[in-house]
């Protein structure tokens, strides 16, 4: 069977479409999930989109996190059984929801910051970075007004001694971000959030590369790796 | 809610018939008010005032430029693609498949002099409502901006706000921005120009328009509560020259919320699939007043309204106030009774207010005569009674006085040709380098860093290319792509050339990146109607367009006329900014301007021919200040014999990059080209100072690999395009020789050049 993945939308949500496609072109089929119904549709993992899921008029993400849809999501994600992955609005939400550390602040510039940027993968031991190798440098897209990652030292300690600081930008932070941090895992990497989008660089043709979408192709290695059912469809 | 204490009713009015009337206030002229009287047999209440003075405002009316206006219709070029022309909110462009695509540009120029964040911000907001109001989503944006110069101390107050209003607006509502135009000069600098464009994608099918059909249909006010915004700001904010007053009108400008925005689009877009309008209109400029004379104008003509069920988020409004106000984020839609549950519910799920406000009436024979019948209430107590296309299709018409400008000759006499011109290559090299880095040519990626150009997945192309161009249709492989260009400096040496000559670069740059252009919309800036100067300038320009439409084929399907752009008896240099749209029918045809890093060795071929043109050149600007002479001459047919060749050599896919010229000439143009594709170039040129810097027409740079240099030179000559081999692609500095010198520049000197002029002043503390 197919890998299903939600893709889940916000009112305020912008790439929902462009995450839906990345899932696609991975080979997996893509599962619109709405804010407002806690039903996950029994999907095999979840994309965060990017965007302003209630409009960010509070903090971003400080409501989507109350939204019904993750009612159901966040236990799931804690427990390591669901991957989960957020993307800029999407790691908002899932530092809001206490399911990664630290928080996303505005960027040093106080400008949004739209992009090709080159990043470096820092892990492959979560569910969506497997396929890459570590230290290899790819070049994606960062949009954002809020992406500089802060936490407290020993917080940040504590990611980089347990490996969990999973994307770092390559050069100085273009946000500010703490340590360079871009990307950051949970301690079972099953969660994983990035500031930076690699569902916006899937396609030649409307991306700075195709590098984002071993994100996608490494889910899908995951899942045949923990399910044999979608072992056996994989092939 | 209180009764309110003045209330002017029909009743009321037609026994005070001497009731003096702030009329004057409200931009109304003696003799227009004196014709509202006369249409309605007796003095309008305070709400009908409000109606017609801002319906027959400038801004709406167009009562200055409709005279000139017309030629866009009486002039159009026969052109199938047209499905939708001038009149509606927007045009619409049939670009094959089934598929159709709507867009139009408008301004904002006002509203940003005075609050630069919301008003660019609610520029944004409302052109994409226009374009969503014909029926099609919204895809991508675009911005022709102009400030004063760089270095004034207003300008970094006005331009950051504008661009943070853009960028806070259009990223949340989720739709890239693919290019635009960034200039600079001393007359913008108490009125900058923001003008915004935006562009939609549809099926045949879905086009919806503003109409008001079905006695019995309920009128539903949806979106945003009615406020106090804006009020008053369509005819006096809109129409009024600048003066020391100016603070007073702060509170004039509104205040936009682009999440709600967001889910206006996407619940509109619902109600539109599930056939639950029949028909819209958004609410901008004039808000509650137009929205319902249009509708009904459209419609049977006829239309009651119970103006007291207006949502507020200002209790205290009076009808008149609710009628202007601008308050953003509002529809307005004519629903069956039969949808109406349906259409609630719609709304509901997306968390968007909506009102029943009233409902579509029939009209007898002699109301239909009259202009059919708006009737409004509050509270029981009729406020309005007339005929609704007296106020939205007749209002005023103004014959302008105009006459060519005093200075206009001496203008045109004093030619660059006086101008001192490098005295030795290193001066030469100097003055590409100060032409790279002037403000109006350098990288714009300060401003551009701030808009989302990604989103959607769509997008193709964006700033700094020379067009914008996107997917449409769901991972298909047709695209259009679209271009905005205007120079103030052409336009004020020669209305009519100069407008033109914004016509042409447009054009030029959308066939620079393959495509086929197809349509024209428009924003014409301009200072005071009431000076003959000035008028005479619009219409030469309204002229030029109307007449390089007809002859290129591609029709005006709408625009947008700005006026009053003037501080004191100084207006700004005529600013027309056309915006093209054409069509790729498979967009990995497409070509970018970046010199291909792994094409060493192919070669630089310029097309066109040069002439010594140096009139408004970003040269003797630049180097000498000078503004005088003539602008290039502009040459059509030359122009579309460019864009058939280059359409044809992209879709041979015989080209490995395509950069059209423009401002700053040739030497900008492999500068541009050579720091986008991080690669340099060597080239040979005759007469160093003509083919680097004049900026003659119809001229574009192609990169072609040497297996096809034969062929594209076969594909030249069919074309009758002129085209000159004048260098290859490689190493890491420009480098330019002519018979008897040379010089070079490396890359690292053009990027320090080229990028560091934005923020040298915008970062600076």
């Amino acid at each position: 069977m197919t890998a299903r993945v939600g893709v889940v939308t916000f009112p305020g949500s912008l790439d929902d479409r462009d995450a839906a496609r990345a899932v696609r072109l991975a080979g997996a089929d893509p599962v619109p999930l709405w804010h407002d119904d806690p039903d996950l549709k029994g999907v095999d993992a979840v994309v965060l989109p990017g965007g302003f899921s209630y409009g960010d008029y509070l903090r971003c993400g400080a409501i989507a996190r109350f939204a019904p849809v993750m009612n159901e999501l966040v236990p799931a994600a804690r427990s390591g059984t669901l991957p989960v992955l957020g993307i800029c609005n999407g790691f908002q939400i899932l530092c809001e929801s206490h399911l990664l550390p630290g928080a996303l602040t505005r960027n040093r510039s106080l400008r949004f910051v739209n992009r090709e940027q080159a990043v470096r993968v820092e892990s492959t031991a979560t569910a969506w970075t497997n396929r890459y190798t570590e230290g290899e440098e790819i070049r994606i897209v960062l949009k954002s007004g809020e992406g500089n990652f802060v936490a407290d030292d020993a917080t940040l300690d504590e990611l980089e001694r347990s490996g969990r600081v999973v994307v770092r930008y390559v050069g100085e932070a273009p946000n500010g971000a703490r340590r360079g941090i871009a990307g950051i895992s949970n301690e079972h990497g099953n969660v994983v959030g990035l500031m930076p989008h690699p569902e916006h660089a899937v396609e030649e043709l409307t991306g700075p590369s195709t590098h984002g979408l071993d994100f996608f192709t490494s889910l899908l290695a995951h899942l045949a790796d923990t399910s044999p059912a979608a072992a056996a469809a994989t092939g | 809610m209180p009764e309110h204490p003045k209330l002017d009713t029909v009743a009321a009015a037609a026994h005070t018939p001497d009731t003096p009337q702030p009329y004057a206030e409200l931009g109304v002229a003696d003799d227009e008010y004196a014709r509202i009287r006369g249409i309605l047999g007796r003095r309008p209440t305070a709400a009908e005032l409000a109606i017609y003075s801002v319906m027959w405002s400038e801004h709406c009316s167009y009562k200055s430029s409709k005279v000139h206006l017309r030629q866009f219709g009486e002039k159009a070029p026969r052109s199938d693609a047209l499905l939708v022309g001038m009149g509606e909110n927007a045009g619409v462009v049939d670009v094959g498949d089934g598929c159709a695509v709507t867009f139009k540009i408008e301004s904002h120029n006002h509203p940003s002099y005075v609050e630069p964040h919301q008003g660019a911000a609610t520029g944004v907001g409302g052109i994409v409502r226009d374009i969503l109001t014909m029926g099609a989503r919204p895809v991508a944006v675009m911005d022709a901006l102009r400030f004063g110069p760089l270095e004034a101390p207003d300008t970094r107050r006005v331009l950051p706000g504008v661009v943070s209003g853009i960028s806070f607006y259009g990223n949340c509502l989720g739709l890239p921005n693919i290019g635009g135009e960034l200039g600079f000069g001393a007359g913008y600098a108490g009125n900058p120009l923001v003008n915004a464009l935006c562009v939609g994608v549809m099926r045949h099918e879905d086009i919806q328009l503003a109409q008001a059909p079905g006695p019995g249909n309920k009128v539903v006010l949806f979106g945003a509560t009615t406020g106090p915004d804006g009020i008053g700001g369509a005819s006096v904010l809109a129409s009024a020259t600048f003066d020391d007053s100016s603070h007073a009108k702060r509170p004039s400008v509104q205040v936009g919320d682009p999440f709600l925005e967001k889910l206006l689009i996407e619940c509109s877009l619902e109600l539109f699939r599930d056939g639950l309008v029949v028909g819209i209109q958004d609410l901008g400029a004039a808000g509650v007043s137009c929205a319902t004379t249009e509708l009904a104008a459209g419609g049977t003509g006829g239309m009651r309204i119970e103006l007291d069920r207006v949502p507020l988020r200002d209790s205290t409004l009076t009808p008149e106030e609710i009628l202007m106000s601008e308050s953003q984020e509002r529809m307005m839609a004519v629903v069956e009774p039969g949808s109406l549950e349906a259409f609630m519910a719609t709304c509901r799920k997306w968390n968007i207010p909506a009102s029943v406000i009233g409902e579509v009436t029939d009209v007898t024979p002699e109301e239909a005569e009259r202009g059919g019948r708006l009737v409004m209430t509050w509270h029981g107590e009729t406020v309005v009674d007339l005929p609704p296309r007296t106020a939205s299709d007749e209002g005023p018409v103004y014959e302008r006085p105009y006459a060519r400008p005093e200075d206009q000759d001496a203008l045109q006499a004093d030619t660059p040709d006086r101008l001192e011109r490098p005295g030795d290559d290193e001066e030469l090299r100097r003055q590409v380098l100060a032409v790279l880095g002037a403000p109006g040519i350098c990288a714009p990626s300060w401003v551009t860093e701030q808009y989302d150009s990604y989103v959607m997945g769509d997008t193709v192309l964006s700033a700094p290319h020379d067009a914008g161009m996107i997917r449409v249709g769901e991972d298909g492989t047709r695209g259009v792509a679209l271009a905005t260009d205007g120079n103030g400096r052409y336009t004020r040496l020669d209305p009519y050339a100069g407008t033109q000559a914004a016509f042409a670069e447009a054009y030029r740059n959308v066939a620079a990146a393959g495509a086929r252009p197809l349509a024209v919309t428009n924003c014409l800036n301009f200072g005071s109607p009431e000076d003959p100067g000035v008028m005479w300038q619009f219409a030469e320009s309204t002229r030029g367009l109307a007449d390089a439409c007809l002859e290129m084929g591609t029709p005006v399907t709408g625009g947008n006329v700005s006026f009053y752009n003037q501080t004191g008896a100084a207006a700004i240099h005529p600013t027309p900014v056309i915006g093209v749209l054409g069509v790729i029918d498979d967009v990995h045809a497409r070509l970018t301007t970046a010199f291909p890093r792994q094409s060493e060795g192919a070669r630089v071929v310029l097309l066109g021919s040069t002439r010594e043109e140096l009139g408004g050149s970003v040269w003797a600007e630049t180097v000498h200040g000078h503004l005088g002479g003539l602008p290039p001459r502009v040459d059509l047919a030359a122009e579309a014999a460019l864009a058939r060749l280059l359409a044809a050599a992209a879709d041979e896919r015989l080209l490995a990059g395509a950069h059209d010229l423009s401002d700053g000439g040739l030497a900008v143009a492999l500068a541009e080209s050579a720091l986008r594709g991080g690669v340099g170039c060597s080239v040979h040129v005759e007469d160093p100072f003509t083919a680097l810097f004049s900026e003659s027409g119809a001229r574009a740079i192609v990169v072609v690999e040497p297996e096809e240099e034969q062929s594209f030179a076969r594909l030249c000559d069919e074309h009758g395009v002129p085209a000159a081999e004048i260098g290859t692609i490689g190493g890491t500095a420009l480098t330019v020789t002519f018979p008897d010198g040379g010089f070079s520049i490396s890359l690292d000197d053009l990027r320090e050049a080229h990028t560091a002029t934005l923020p040298a002043v915008l970062d600076a503390e």
